[in-house]
C-alpha cells in the first residue's frame, strides 16, 4: 500500500514541475512582451528615460538573465512563496491577494463539492429504485449537468436576486455590514453565500445523481446480487451492497470532476461579483496583469494535487479489493 | 414426496416471441435422492432449475405446479417465494465463483445474509465453521475478501453458505464445469457428503457432463430441448438407457480403456429445434433413427418399469 | 465533463453471440442473431432517448447551419435601437443588446461556433485519446508505462487552469486555436477509458483466435477489434464534444473567447458586464445559455440511448 501510494507521490511531484515549468514558460513562448505592456500602461513621454525604466524592469523581472537562469530563479522564489507582484493591484503581492482570496473560493467550492457528492449519490441511488423516479429525476439530472454553471448562475441572480429580492445580487457581504465575529455579519455573510453556493451545488447534484443511478443498475446485475436474491435475501440488503459498491467509482469520479467545479466556482464568482480566485483572476484577465494569473494557476494546481492524493489515500481505504491486492494477498 | 413437479411450462419472453425452455416437464424426487439433470447445452436443464426457485427478469411462468414436502411451491410469485429461499430451497449457481460481493468478508456477507433473513448468526457460527472445514476450509475465510480466495475456495464457500440452513432441496447448476477434473471429484464428493450428513436432503444436479453424475446420482434426468426423455436409476442410464436419444448420448461418451482404432465415437447427427417455434410432438424426431409417423404427437412421459420413465412410442410399447 | 460520464469504465457488455452470465441461459443464443447492422438499426429507431437527442441535435444544428443565412443584421452592427425587446421589427427576432446589437445574429453565429468547436475540440480529443488509449491497450509493457504515466499527468493538472493561463497570454485567438487546445488538453479521460476497453477486448477468445490463425497486427485491428471499438468511439466522441462546447463557453466567459466574433459565452459575458441582468434584458442572457444546454443535454440523452442500443443487456431497463 505504501509502494501504491508512493508511486502516486511521485507522479504528483512530476506533475507539479510539469505545471510549474509550464506555468513560467508560456509567458516565454507567447507573443507580446509583458514590460512593454507595463510601459505602454504608464505612458513615458521621453525616450531616454522610457529607456531607463524598461532596463529597470527588465532587471527586476529577471528578463535580461538567459532562461535557464530564470527557470532557475522562478523555482528559488516559488519555495520562498514569492509569486510576484501585481501589475494591476500594484504594489500588493500576488501571494497576499491569493491568501485574501481564497478562503472565500473554498468556502464555496468545499461545501458544494462535498454536499453535492453526497446528496447527488443519494438520488441516483433513489431514482434507481423505482421506475416513476427514474422517469422524472432522469431527465432532471441530465438537463442539470448539461447546465453551463455560468448560465445556471445568472438565472438564479436574475430571479432570485434581481427579480424576487430574495437574496443579494453578489459580493461576500453587504457594504454597510460592520466586520467581525457578531451574528449579524455571520448571517449576512451567508446570506451572501447562498446563492453561488447553490448554484454550484445545484449543477453538480445532477451528475452524480445520473452517474451513480447507471453504477447502481449496473450493480443490480451482478453475480452476486443475483446470488442474494436466489437465497431470499430482502431488497434492501441487495440495494444496500449495490450502493456501496457503486460508491467506490464515485470517488475515483471525484478526483476526476474537481477541474470541470473549478471552472464553475470561478464563473460562478465572476457573476456575483463574489471576492475569491474567479473573480480576481478575471480582473487580472481583463487588464493583464500576469503574474497573478500565474500565481493562482499555481494555486490551482497545487489544490488539485493535495485534493487528489487525499482522494487516493480514501479511496485505498475504502475499497479492500485495492488494498488487497497490493499486499499481494491470492490463496 | 420430498419433489413433484406437474406439467410446468416456463418460457422465456424475447421480441422475437416466446422461447419455450421448459415445456410440459413432470417428474418426482423422493426425500433423499440425488437426481442428475442432464443434456445439452440449451436444452433447458438450467431453465429447469431456476424456474424452480427464482425466475429471472426474462422468464415467464406458464403453468403448471410444484410441490416441496407436500406444501406447494409459488414459483410465480416473487415475493411469496422468499420464504421458501434458502431455507426450505436452495441453489449453488453456475457463477459460484463470482457470486460473493467482493468488497465483503466472507463472514460478514454470511452474518448479514442470515440476519436479513431471520436467522441469527451467532447461534449458526460455530455450525457454519464446522462445515466449511469439513470442506477442507478453515475458520480463516471468515475474515477473507472473496479475491482472497481461489476459485475451488470460493465455489466450496458458496456451497457451504447455500446449505447453512440445511435446505429440503438444493440445486447444484454446473458446478462442476469450471474446475479441474480432481477437484470436480472433490466436489461432486462433497455433495454427496451433504446429503448424507442431512444437510440436505435431496438434490437436482444439473450438468452436462454424465461422468460426474455416475459418480453420484441416484437417478438421472435426461432433458432433450424442453421436454423430458427418460429418467431412470444411473446405472440404468449408464448402461442400458432405452429413450433413443439417451442411447446416443451414452454412446457419444468416450469409455475409458477402449482406443479408437477399436471403436469410434458416434455423435448424433443434426442440431437440436430452435425453441422459439419449436417442433409439433416428440422433438428428437428429426435426429431419431426410430422416428414413425405417430411420433408427430408428443408422447407422454410415463413408467415403463418400476423407477423408470421414458418418453417414446417405440420404447414404451 | 459530465460527472455522469466518468465512471464509464466498466468493460463492454458481451456482444450479441457470446454467452452471457447470471441467469441467462444458452437457450437464448438461439434467439439472438449475430448483431448485423440491421438489429441494431432496429433498436435504434425504437429507442426514445436516442430518437429524442438525435432530432432535437439535429434541429440545432439545422438552426445553426440556416440561422446566420436568414439573420437581418451582422453580428457586431451597432444598427438597432438600444434594448429592444424581442419583436418583429426590422427583423430583431430576439431584440437586441444594450448597444443596439441583433441578439438573433449574434445567437445563431455563436451557435454556428459552438458546434465547430465541439465537433474539432471533440474530435481532436477523441483522436489523441485513441491513439494514446490503443497503443497503451494494444501494445502493453513498456510502451503502456510510459504512456500511462503522460496521460496520468496530463489528467491531474486541471485543464481549465492551463487553458486559462495560455488563452491569457494570447493576444488574438481564434475558434481554430481554442478548439485545438480544448482537444489536446481534455484527451486523457478518453485515453484512460479506451485503454480498458482495448486490455479487455485483446483478451477476449476472439482475438486470441484470429491470431491463432495467423492474420497479420493491423488486420486484427481492423477486422477484430475495430468493429467492437467503434460503437465506444462513437459515444466517447458524444461526450467529447459536449465537454468542448461547454469548456469552450466558459473561457469565453471569462473573456479569453475568440476575437473578431461573438460567441454563445461571450454574449452571455457582456450581457453581465452590461448590467443586462439589472435591466432585465432577459433576451440576452437567457437564450445563448439554454442553447447550450440543450445542445449538451440532448447530446448526452442520446449517448444514453447508444448505450442502451449497443450493450443489449441495458435494454431491460
Amino acid at each position: 500500500m505504501t509502494r501504491y501510494l508512493l508511486r502516486k507521490f511521485f507522479i504528483y511531484c512530476l506533475t507539479f514541475v510539469a505545471a510549474v515549468t509550464i506555468d513560467w514558460s508560456i509567458p516565454h513562448l507567447m507573443p507580446g512582451n509583458p514590460v512593454l505592456t507595463l510601459m505602454g500602461r504608464i505612458q513615458i513621454q521621453d525616450p531616454q528615460v522610457a529607456q531607463h525604466v524598461y532596463a529597470n524592469y527588465m532587471r527586476s523581472f529577471n528578463l535580461d538573465l538567459p532562461l535557464w537562469k530564470q527557470y532557475y530563479y522562478f523555482w528559488v522564489s516559488l519555495v520562498h512563496g514569492d509569486l510576484g507582484t501585481s501589475i494591476l493591484q500594484f504594489p500588493s503581492p500576488v501571494s497576499s491577494i491569493i491568501l485574501h482570496a481564497a478562503p472565500y473560493t473554498l468556502g464555496l467550492l468545499v461545501p458544494a463539492i462535498l454536499l453535492s457528492w453526497y446528496v447527488g449519490n443519494k438520488l441516483g441511488a433513489l431514482a434507481a429504485r423505482r421506475k416513476v423516479l427514474d422517469n422524472t429525476l432522469l431527465p432532471f439530472g441530465y438537463m442539470l449537468t448539461a447546465t453551463p454553471y455560468m448560465w445556471f448562475s445568472i438565472v438564479l441572480v436574475w430571479v432570485f436576486a434581481i427579480t424576487l429580492h430574495l437574496a443579494p445580487v453578489g459580493f461576500a457581504y453587504s457594504p454597510t455590514a460592520i466586520r467581525g465575529f457578531n451574528t449579524t455579519f455571520i448571517f449576512d455573510l451567508l446570506h451572501h453565500w447562498l446563492l453561488p453556493f447553490l448554484s454550484l451545488f445545484l449543477v453538480a447534484c445532477g451528475g452524480w445523481a445520473i452517474g451513480m443511478r447507471n453504477l447502481i443498475i449496473y450493480e443490480l446485475e451482478s453475480d452476486y446480487a443475483h446470488y442474494l436474491e436466489a437465497l431470499g435475501a430482502p431488497r434492501r440488503l441487495v440495494r444496500k451492497y449495490a450502493f456501496r459498491n457503486a460508491l467506490l467509482p464515485q470517488v475515483t469520479g471525484l478526483a476526476l470532476a474537481l477541474g470541470a467545479v473549478i471552472a464553475g466556482a470561478l464563473v460562478t464568482e465572476i457573476v456575483f461579483s463574489y471576492p475569491g480566485l474567479g473573480y480576481q483572476i478575471y480582473r487580472a484577465i481583463t487588464n493583464e496583469d500576469y503574474f497573478v494569473i500565474q500565481g493562482i494557476f499555481l494555486f490551482i494546481i497545487v489544490g488539485v494535487l493535495i485534493a487528489n492524493f487525499i482522494i487516493d489515500i480514501v479511496y485505498v481505504i475504502v475499497d479492500p479489493r485495492t488494498r488487497i491486492g497490493m499486499e499481494g494477498g491470492q490463496a | 414426496m420430498s419433489l413433484a413437479v406437474d406439467d410446468l411450462q416456463v418460457y422465456y419472453r424475447t421480441l422475437h416471441g416466446d422461447v419455450r425452455a421448459v415445456d410440459g416437464v413432470t417428474f418426482d424426487l423422493a426425500d433423499g435422492e440425488i437426481m442428475g439433470l442432464a443434456g445439452e447445452s440449451g436444452c433447458g436443464k438450467s431453465s429447469l432449475g431456476h424456474s424452480l426457485i427464482y425466475l429471472t427478469g426474462r422468464m415467464k411462468y406458464i403453468g403448471g405446479t410444484v410441490d416441496l414436502d407436500g406444501a406447494p411451491l409459488p414459483i410465480w410469485d416473487f415475493e411469496a417465494m422468499n420464504e421458501h429461499r434458502f431455507k426450505r430451497i436452495s441453489v449453488i449457481p453456475q457463477y459460484a465463483m463470482s457470486a460473493l460481493n467482493p468488497t465483503r468478508k466472507i463472514g460478514r456477507l454470511t452474518a448479514e445474509l442470515l440476519r436479513s433473513r431471520g436467522v441469527s448468526y451467532r447461534d449458526n457460527v460455530k455450525e457454519f465453521v464446522r462445515r466449511l472445514e469439513l470442506v477442507g476450509l478453515t475458520d480463516e475465510v471468515l475474515e477473507m475478501y472473496p479475491m482472497e480466495l481461489s476459485g475451488g475456495m470460493k465455489q466450496r464457500t458458496v456451497m457451504v453458505i447455500s446449505t447453512l440452513l440445511n435446505p429440503s432441496l438444493l440445486i447444484a447448476d454446473e458446478i462442476t464445469s469450471a474446475l479441474d477434473v480432481s477437484t470436480q471429484k472433490a466436489v461432486a464428493e462433497m455433495l454427496v457428503e451433504f446429503r448424507d450428513r442431512g444437510f440436505v436432503k435431496s438434490m437436482i444436479v444439473i450438468t452436462h457432463d454424465i461422468s460426474i453424475l455416475s459418480q453420484v446420482a441416484d437417478t438421472i434426468l435426461v432433458m432433450y430441448a424442453g421436454h423430458l426423455a427418460e429418467k431412470a436409476p444411473t446405472s440404468v442410464i449408464i448402461n442400458s438407457p432405452q429413450h433413443p436419444y439417451t442411447k446416443r448420448l451414452i454412446s457419444s461418451l468416450p469409455e475409458v480403456g477402449v482406443r479408437y482404432a477399436e471403436k469410434r465415437l458416434t455423435g448424433i447427427p443434426g442440431v437440436p429445434p430452435r425453441l422459439l417455434d419449436p417442433p409439433k410432438g416428440c422433438r428428437f424426431r428429426d435426429r431419431c433413427p426410430i422416428a414413425t409417423a405417430k411420433c408427430l404427437e408428443r408422447p407422454p412421459f410415463r413408467e415403463t418399469e418400476s423407477g423408470h420413465e421414458l418418453a417414446c412410442w417405440e420404447v414404451a410399447a | 465533463m459530465s460527472t455522469a460520464d466518468r465512471t464509464r469504465e466498466r468493460p463492454l457488455a458481451p456482444t450479441a453471440g457470446e454467452v452471457a452470465t447470471a441467469g441467462e441461459d444458452p437457450v437464448l443464443d438461439e434467439v439472438r442473431p449475430l448483431s448485423g447492422v440491421r438489429e441494431t438499426l432496429y433498436f435504434a429507431f425504437r429507442n426514445k432517448k436516442l430518437v429524442f437527442g438525435l432530432v432535437v441535435t439535429t434541429a440545432m444544428l439545422a438552426f445553426a447551419i440556416v440561422g446566420p443565412l436568414i439573420a437581418r443584421h451582422p453580428p457586431l452592427a451597432f444598427g438597432g435601437r438600444l434594448g429592444w425587446a424581442p419583436t418583429t421589427r426590422e427583423g430583431y427576432w430576439f431584440g437586441t443588446t444594450l448597444l443596439g446589437q441583433d441578439v438573433f445574429a449574434q445567437f445563431v453565429t455563436g451557435l454556428r461556433l459552438a458546434f465547430i468547436v465541439g465537433a474539432l475540440g471533440g474530435g481532436i480529443a477523441a483522436v489523441m485519446g485513441m491513439l494514446v488509449g490503443f497503443t497503451a491497450g494494444y501494445r502493453g509493457g513498456i510502451v503502456d508505462e510510459l504512456l500511462n504515466m503522460l496521460t496520468n499527468v496530463v489528467l491531474v493538472i486541471p485543464t481549465f487552469a492551463l487553458l486559462l493561463v495560455i488563452a491569457a497570454y494570447l493576444n488574438v485567438r481564434s475558434i481554430a486555436t481554442e478548439a485545438i487546445f480544448i482537444g489536446l488538453t481534455s484527451w486523457p479521460w478518453a485515453a484512460r477509458a479506451l485503454r480498458a476497453q482495448t486490455f479487455s477486448l485483446t483478451s477476449r477468445d476472439f482475438v486470441s483466435l484470429a491470431r491463432l490463425s495467423g492474420s497479420g497486427s493491423s488486420k486484427i485491428i481492423f477486422k477484430e477489434i475495430a468493429p467492437n471499438m467503434s460503437s465506444y468511439l462513437v459515444m466517447m466522441f458524444i461526450l467529447l464534444f459536449g465537454n468542448a462546447v461547454l469548456i469552450a463557453a466558459t473561457l469565453d466567459f471569462i473573456g479569453l473567447g475568440p476575437s473578431n466574433t461573438i460567441s454563445l459565452g461571450m454574449m452571455m459575458q457582456l450581457s453581465v458586464q452590461n448590467a443586462a441582468l439589472q435591466l432585465h434584458l432577459w433576451w440576452w442572457f437567457v437564450p445563448p445559455g439554454l442553447a447550450l444546454m440543450t445542445i449538451v443535454g440532448s447530446l448526452y440523452v442520446m449517448n444514453v440511448g447508444l448505450d442502451e442500443v449497443f450493450n443489449p443487456r441495458l435494454r431491460n431497463m
